[in-house]
């Protein structure tokens, strides 16, 4: 009754082209954008902020950067950890040595130094398939672990061989307190959304597409596979790389070697996979359904009231962490962003069954 | 000379043990197209199960094969679970839904064995003579040093090798899965019933996990870390191919050596720790010139 499209001409070759084309669906995003810009800065708390909004923003960045590579592309990569590395060392390397240099301009030169390495690591994609270029990516995942903790170029030199950074100040205006970080993390989201987006709808978008459903045929019509697959490890090192310096500096304060590891790498591809392969939207749903996970699996034996160590809060979480994962690709293998896409359908007949 | 041939010999033993590793990967991709991510939680599940029955069962009769007995038939449970939760619900997915959904497995088993059977580390002795020994005495001056438990482990994982051959080759069952690693649907076609192939091939894997866990668990220590050797398998996998047992073998021999070697070798250079990526980057060098791995089957694209 309300999402209909009947009524709503298009007059322009440009209209027809909008991204949301549909006056209703402008309006729910404005609705989004207005309660994220608005609404929480004044309602949330410090921890709120802390440890819910910022670190799902950050991983819905992260997460929309590895969907652009493992659900546009096809080519699955297992090193998005070591790409964020690459972003926060960076950054820092840059903001340390340039003193000059503006923060800002430091994370997206951090994420253009992830660009090299991505672009790099991305060679052997020509050569390798499916899961050999997975586990080969694992490759870059520990020689970077590797290059962080022996190199001690990186860590100017510090005896920890861990880096604690001020807050991120620009031009005078300190991002220290939450609602800054958060309002700055939510910028940068929004940003590399409309890119992200406009990227995948353009030429370059339906290269990675065609070289995910068949690289071979898409070789033959024309589409050069060294420029779609390396411009998809590029773009998706990017958004990582610049992910990482983000979470690096505004969530994480200090860091070491290992808070980019594996398991970063696999938390990443889970909220790809569940969020759903090959959609925007699914990036960030997956993010907040992931990141929000082991926070929820810690407060409900709380909440029920049961008494346990904390170690065997902790193995019960793994346990639910794999049984829900499991639980979740049997149910909907294509992710949430298929569930809001149903949900999408069902509201357009809305309040008719069909 | 003596010392060059002395590293090669324990990286080829180490090797080996890496080979026991990648053998379960190998089996469950081969029979149901399936990257097993679970098999290094699946060798830890399998060690702390033995290690910790023992412990119980010591006063018994006969500690070692009870022990044994009950975790085989853990292991086959586990397998029949897997089949009925995991592998029926998402029969036709894509290979990476079935890969995250292995991933999804391992942090179940994680978490499982440390709530049944603890998390502290323990300690395997059933009997591997520990300690080294000197051979070819008299071809190298003084001898070349080798660790017993290597010895026995490489004796031991050549066995399991041979049996899985003849399993394959001369049983009813071993040509079934066979079959099924083949093409599945032809093999459903002629009625091989595919459900009990893969409990079969799932049990066998955990049956190899089991003992690698054992080895490997007697060397180390049964811990959590043991989940981690997974992760030194992988490039075993990449290098002898993800279908074949004698790539599995071969790569492991490889990886192994060139780990040692490397470390010894390149390592002083560059600051040490570099084994960890070093078996990533052979395997990785090597798939450029063989994208499937040595033994690995050729992917045909049908365009």
């Amino acid at each position: 009754m309300f999402y209909r499209e009947a009524g709503q001409f298009k007059t322009s070759y440009k209209a027809d082209q909008a991204v949301f084309p549909i006056f209703q669906d402008r309006i729910f995003v404005a609705i989004w954008l207005f309660l994220g810009f608005i609404v929480v800065p004044m309602l949330a708390n410090e921890y709120v902020f802390r440890a819910i909004f910022i670190p799902v923003i950050i991983m819905a960045l992260a997460a929309i950067g590895l969907n652009l590579l493992v659900g546009y592309c096809g080519q699955v990569s297992l090193g998005s950890g070591a790409f964020m590395a690459v972003g926060a060392y960076a950054a820092y390397n840059f903001m340390i040595r340039i003193p000059e240099l503006n923060p800002l301009i430091c994370f997206l030169l951090g994420g253009l130094s992830a660009t090299v390495v991505g672009v790099i690591f991305g060679i052997p994609s020509l050569r390798i398939k499916g899961f050999y270029l997975a586990v080969a990516t694992l490759a870059l995942q520990f020689f970077t672990d590797w290059t962080f903790s022996r190199i001690d170029w990186f860590t100017n030199y510090t005896p920890s061989g861990s880096i604690a950074v001020q807050p991120v100040e620009v031009w005078g205006f300190v991002f220290d307190s939450p609602i800054r970080k958060y309002l700055l993390c939510l910028t940068v989201l929004v940003i590399f959304t409309v890119i992200a987006k406009n990227l995948v709808r353009g030429r370059i978008g339906r290269a990675w597409m065609a070289t995910r459903d068949m690289d071979v045929a898409a070789e033959i019509i024309g589409i050069r596979p060294i420029y779609a697959k390396l411009s998809a490890f590029a773009v998706s090192s990017f958004f990582i790389g610049v992910a990482g310096a983000l979470w690096a500096f505004v969530h994480l304060g200090s860091w070491e070697p290992l808070a980019f590891d594996i398991n970063l790498s696999f938390s990443i591809l889970f909220m790809v996979i569940i969020g759903g392969l090959g959609s925007i939207v699914g990036g960030m749903l997956g993010a907040t359904f992931i990141t929000l996970l082991p926070l929820f699996l810690n407060q409900l034996p709380i909440w029920l009231g049961i008494n346990m160590s904390t170690a065997m809060v902790s193995h019960l979480e793994y346990m639910i962490f794999g049984g829900l994962i499991i639980f979740f690709l049997a149910v909907e293998p294509l992710g949430l962003a298929r569930i809001w896409q149903i949900t999408k359908e069902k509201l357009r007949l809305w309040p008719f069954p069909h | 000379m003596g010392f060059f041939v002395e590293v090669l010999l324990s990286g080829l033993m180490a090797g080996v043990l890496y080979s026991l590793v990648a053998l379960g990967f190998v089996l469950i991709f081969k029979a149901s197209g399936v990257f097993n991510f679970a098999q290094g939680a699946m060798v830890l599940f399998a060690a702390l199960t033995f290690v910790r029955l023992l412990d119980i069962l010591k006063d018994s009769f006969a500690p070692i094969t009870l022990s044994l007995i009950i975790t085989i038939a853990m292991m086959v449970m586990l397998a029949m679970a897997i089949e009925r939760l995991v592998l029926r619900p998402l029969v036709n997915q894509p290979g990476i839904s079935l890969f995250m959904a292995t991933l999804g497995i391992a942090y179940f088993l994680d978490g499982f064995g440390q709530t049944l059977w603890g998390s502290d580390i323990y300690t395997l002795d059933i009997g591997i003579p520990k300690g080294s020994i000197f051979i070819l005495e008299s071809v190298f001056d003084g001898g070349v040093l080798v660790a017993k438990e290597d010895l026995v482990a490489t004796v031991i994982a050549g066995l399991l090798v041979v049996t899985l051959a003849i399993f394959f080759q001369k049983t009813r069952i071993g040509r079934a899965l066979r079959a099924v690693a083949d093409d599945h649907q032809a093999a459903q076609s002629i009625g091989i019933p595919l459900n009990y192939i893969w409990v079969i091939v799932w049990t066998v894997a955990g049956l190899v996990a089991l003992v690698a866990g054992v080895i490997w668990g007697s060397k180390l220590g049964v811990q959590f870390s043991l989940s981690l050797i997974a992760l030194k398998a992988l490039p075993v996998l990449i290098l002898g191919g993800f279908e074949s047992v004698l790539g599995a073998v071969i790569g492991g021999l490889i990886i192994g050596a060139g780990e040692k070697l490397s470390e010894i070798y390149i390592g002083p250079y560059v600051g040490g720790g570099i084994e960890y990526w070093f078996a990533y980057m052979l395997a990785l060098g090597f798939l450029m010139f063989r994208p499937q791995g040595l033994f690995g089957e050729v992917h045909i694209d049908r365009v």
